[in-house]
This record gives C-alpha cells, structure tokens and sequence, in this order.
C-alpha cells in the first residue's frame, strides 16, 4: 500500500471505530471533549505507528487501549485515579492475549452498552433539539463538523459552536453517563428516537434550501436507527421508528421528478419503489409488534406507512384501515398535522366532502396558520369538488407559505392548473 | 451510498464443499458485527454454478445454457449489500471478513448507481446553482471569522 492510501485507509478505520472509542473512554473521564480528544490522540498515534507496524489484526482494540492507556496517564498524574480506575488499569496491563476471541466479544458488549449510554447523554433534555442533533451526528454518526454544517446548510464555525457549547452544558449539568431505568427511561428513550426522526425528517422533506431531499441525512438517521435496535432490541418503538424510516425511505426515489421536483404520493410509479427497504420496514414493523408495541407513535406511523408500501397500484390503497391508524394515533398523540392526514385519509376513504370538513374545522387551528399544507390538501379537496376558483386561491396561499423552492413551484404550477383538467 | 460485496466463487464453493463449522461460526460473528454498525441491508449464498443456469442473447434469439460454467473465477458465491459512507470505509469492513472462500479469496466492491450519479444534479443549471450556494456558505463563514 502506498503512503496516501495507508492514512486514508487508517482514517477510514478511525471513523468506523470513533462512536465506539468516545464511548468507551467515557467511564474513564466522564466528559465528552476529554473522550474525544482521546480519540484524536489515538488516530494519532495510529498514523505514527501503523506505516511502520503495519494494520494491526484487530485495530479496533488497538486504539481503544491506546486510548484507555492515555487516559490512565492523565488519571495517574491528575491523581484523580480512584479504585475502580486502578483496577481497570490492572485489568489492562495483566490481560492476556489469548482467548482474543473470547474477549473481543465481551469487549463488544461492553461497548455497545456505553454507546446506548451514549446515546443518552447526546440527547439528553438538557440540551435543546438543534444541540441534541449536532452532537448525536457528531459523535454516534461519526460526522464531521464540515459534513454536519453540508447537510444542514449552516456555517461550520455554527456547528462547531453548538458542539462546544452542547459538550459545556452536559458538563455543567452533570448529567451522568448510564442509561437510564425505571420510569425516566421511557421519556429518556423518545428523546433519542425523536433526534434520530428529526434527522431523519431534515433529510426527506428538507424545510430549508433548493432541495426536496437530502438522501445523505435520511441515510445517516437510518444507520443510527438501525445501529439503536441491535443496542436496544427489547425496546418495541425503536422497531416501530427503524419501520417507519425504512419504509417511507422505500419510497424517495419515486418522490423527485426528472427535473427534481417533488412526485405526490399518489402519483408515483410505485415500481420504482425499494423493495428491500420495503421488506427490512415490513420485517421491523412485525418485531415492532411482536413485542406488544403496535400502538406506539411510530409503529402506528409505520403501519400506515406499510398499508402504501403494500398497495401495488395507488387505487388499491386500504384507505379505510389507514383512516383507523390515523383515529388510533390522534388519541395516542393529539396534533393538528396528525388530525390534517387523518382527513386527507378519510376524503381517501369516504369522499372529498367529507375530507373538507374535517379540514374546515381545523382552519382556525392557530397551530397550523402558517403550515403550507392545510391549504394544499384543502385546495387538493376543493379541485376534486370541481370549485376551481376556490382551489386555486387554496394552491397560490400554500405556495406562499412553503420555505422550499421545488415545493412551491408544484403548488403554484397546480394552482395555474386548476378547472383545466375539467 | 450502496455498496455490493460479491464473494468470488473458488474450486471448493463450485464443487459444493460447505464451510467447516468454524468458518461458519466466525461468518454468523462478522454478519453480527455488519448488523450492529448498522451497515448490512442484506446478504446471502449461491449454490454452485452446476445449479445454475444462462440465459444468452444474440439479437433477437434466446438460448438457455446449464451450468456448470468453467471459469471459476468469474463466477460468485455469494454476496451482501451494505449501506456506508464511502469506498473507503466499505474496504476496511470486507478486510474485516473471515477468509471466505478456503485459501485464496476474492471479494469484489461494486458501488450502486445512485440518483445522484444521473439525475438532475448533473445538469450545468443545478451544479452552477450548488456551486453558488457553496460559495454563499463560504462567505458567510468568512464574515464570521
């Protein structure tokens, strides 16, 4: 191998290895930059090494014991080395290397269960959403500042602001590194779920910029979600939200028109549909529900999810079971975009009338003043009703509320559309 | 980005000689890991060639051939699909892969097209556009500092 190759190489194991290493340090120092630099210190010292040494067989254990050697040294003259870290550090020098296999794998379990401690901590409520999304991608994601700043279209010294900062509030508040039990777990646990959807939903239906999708960020919540089930497997709403991520990501490339504009749910070609996507969110929705999970927020989602996916044509659409998902998830999580879909789904079932007053009675929902979509799907409802003129002053409002420049280009295309087709 | 690994057929995968158990326990050990990091979509393994079957197109005619097929290392074994970042870190996981084949093995990296590599953002309009906005994005950077 050639130098250049060498570190890209060196760096590529890094990167696999770095979620696992910050994590993993973190019984050591309890803080999250001193893990990290940690880790820094640790590909360092891989890139000295390792072109004279060669790759090591297993370099994932070889940076984590550089690293747990390091920090054992700043313990040691800090003095702040108590028992427990004397032990650890005995534990270290004495082990063998025989039973190698044996040890990487209880080395595995280790390190899965502090990178769901991890994954507490990084979405901790102390922090607010924007912080919990940047140091989750940073740390469990393994992204950089510059690729975090990329996706969300922010300036990197921003990025690398909040992370400081995020990394500043969790020490101040001394939030402990453990996953939590009991009764907090729960409220604990829909943190972490709702930072990977938040990531997830900045990618499909970008809110800010000239794009309608950034496949890069529904990619990275996939991985984190998926990378959450195998840590947390008994947990049925992890399921439910991988199922609900996999088969709405089923759908993405049916969703972009060839000019990149956005293709509406019911008029995609539904065989370009990614049947493996399908199959791993149908298979996840069924674990989801195995474990009693199948009223949860996200399994509920996902399951709706699954009655599309399952439709081969747009008009084979169970619409009406659809209609009872959307009833069970208005009474389990009440919200007006929840109540918004749930007429969409019963305009589907039973009529455009009926759909209307639903939507009707939502109109003066101040939650949803200035949400672009209660006057698409109204004028959506208006134009099946065959009142044009009301449908296209429903299409031209909508368009003025949308952020995103493809959307509003269809909304305006639709309200120039409108009474045409009749 | 999508990465295929195509596990190359060897003498012993085409004579249909099944992997010992302990090749068969350190493989169940890797596809664990793949799954853990969150990377394996999916993944499986072919019979032999003498399973197989050709169909060959010559214009408009269709004969079908039966395997076996002599050159073995064309052939594949086996395959799985991953989800990763990059080539590079795709690389370093199938070098983390138990020898799969007996003694000398071949896995062969393919990435998948994605929409990115033919769809609109190819054309000079979107990419004069992306550059533009790359460029606000440094400025406004630059303004900070």
């Amino acid at each position: 191998m050639t130098a250049p190759d060498l570190s890209r190489s060196i760096v590529a194991i890094w990167r696999i290895e770095f979620p696992r290493l910050v994590a993993g340090l973190m019984r050591y120092t309890g803080d999250l930059s001193g893990s990290e630099d940690l880790a820094q210190d640790a590909l360092v010292a891989a890139l000295e090494h390792w072109p004279r040494t060669g790759v090591p067989e297993r370099p994932g254990a070889w940076l984590m014991t550089t690293a747990r050697r390091r920090a054992l040294d700043q313990l040691r003259r800090t003095k702040m080395l108590d028992r427990r870290h004397e032990q650890l550090g005995r534990e270290l020098d004495a082990r063998p290397d025989t039973h190698a296999e044996e040890r990487d794998a209880a080395l595995d379990d280790e390190y899965g269960d502090d990178l769901l401690r991890l994954m507490f901590v990084t979405c901790h409520p102390v922090l607010s959403s924007d912080a919990r999304v940047t140091l989750t991608l940073r740390l469990l994601g393994g992204l950089t500042a510059e690729e975090i700043a990329r996706a969300y279209l922010a300036p990197v010294p921003t990025i690398e602001q909040r992370i400081v900062r995020a990394k500043r509030t969790l020490a101040e508040a001394r939030v402990p590194f453990e996953a939590p039990r009991g009764p907090e777990r729960a409220e604990r646990l829909a943190s972490v779920l709702g930072v990977i959807y938040l990531v997830f939903n900045e990618g499909y239906a970008a809110t800010r910029g000239d794009d309608w999708l950034r496949p890069a960020l529904c990619e990275d919540a996939l991985r984190l979600g998926r990378v959450l089930a195998e840590l947390a497997p008994e947990e049925p709403e992890v399921h439910g939200l991988v199922a609900l991520m996999e088969l709405t990501s089923s759908r993405a490339r049916a969703r972009v028109g060839p000019g990149g504009e956005p293709v509406l749910l019911m008029d995609q070609d539904r065989g370009r549909w990614d049947q493996l996507l399908i199959s791993r969110g149908l298979a996840a929705l069924t674990r989801a529900e195995a474990l009693g999970g199948a009223r949860g927020v996200y399994a509920l989602q996902a399951a709706i999810a699954a009655c599309h996916a399952q439709a081969r044509e747009a008009s084979h659409t169970d619409w009406e079971r659809i209609v009872a998902l959307y009833d069970a998830l208005a009474a389990l999580a009440p919200s007006p975009v929840v109540e918004l879909n749930r007429a969409v789904a019963v305009s589907m079932a039973f009529g455009p009338a009926a759909g209307l007053e639903l939507v009707d009675q939502l109109a003066s929902e101040p939650a949803l003043a200035g949400y672009h979509l209660l006057p698409a799907a109204r004028g959506d409802l208006l134009e099946r009703l065959g009142r044009a003129e009301e449908a296209r002053a429903e299409f031209a409002r909508a368009a003025s509320l949308t952020r995103n420049a493809r959307e509003q280009k269809v909304l305006l295309d639709r309200a120039a559309g409108c009474g045409e087709r009749r | 980005m999508r990465v295929m690994v195509i596990v190359k057929a060897s003498k012993d995968t085409e004579a249909g000689i099944m992997p010992s158990e302990q090749m068969l326990s350190e493989m169940t050990s890797y596809n664990e890991q793949l799954v853990k990091a969150g990377i394996m979509l999916a993944g499986d393994g072919l019979k032999p060639s003498s399973a197989g079957a050709r169909v060959q197109f010559s214009g408009k005619k269709r004969a079908v051939v039966d395997g076996p097929f002599a050159e073995t290392k064309e052939l594949i074994a086996g395959f799985w699909i991953w989800q990763v970042k990059s080539m590079e870190e795709a690389l370093e996981w199938a070098k983390r892969c138990p020898n799969p084949t007996g003694e000398d093995s071949v896995l062969e990296l393919r990435p998948f097209f994605e929409a990115t590599d033919f769809g609109d953002e190819f054309t000079p309009e979107l990419r004069a556009k992306e550059e533009q906005l790359a460029k606000g994005i440094r400025e406004n950077q630059a303004a900070k500092r």
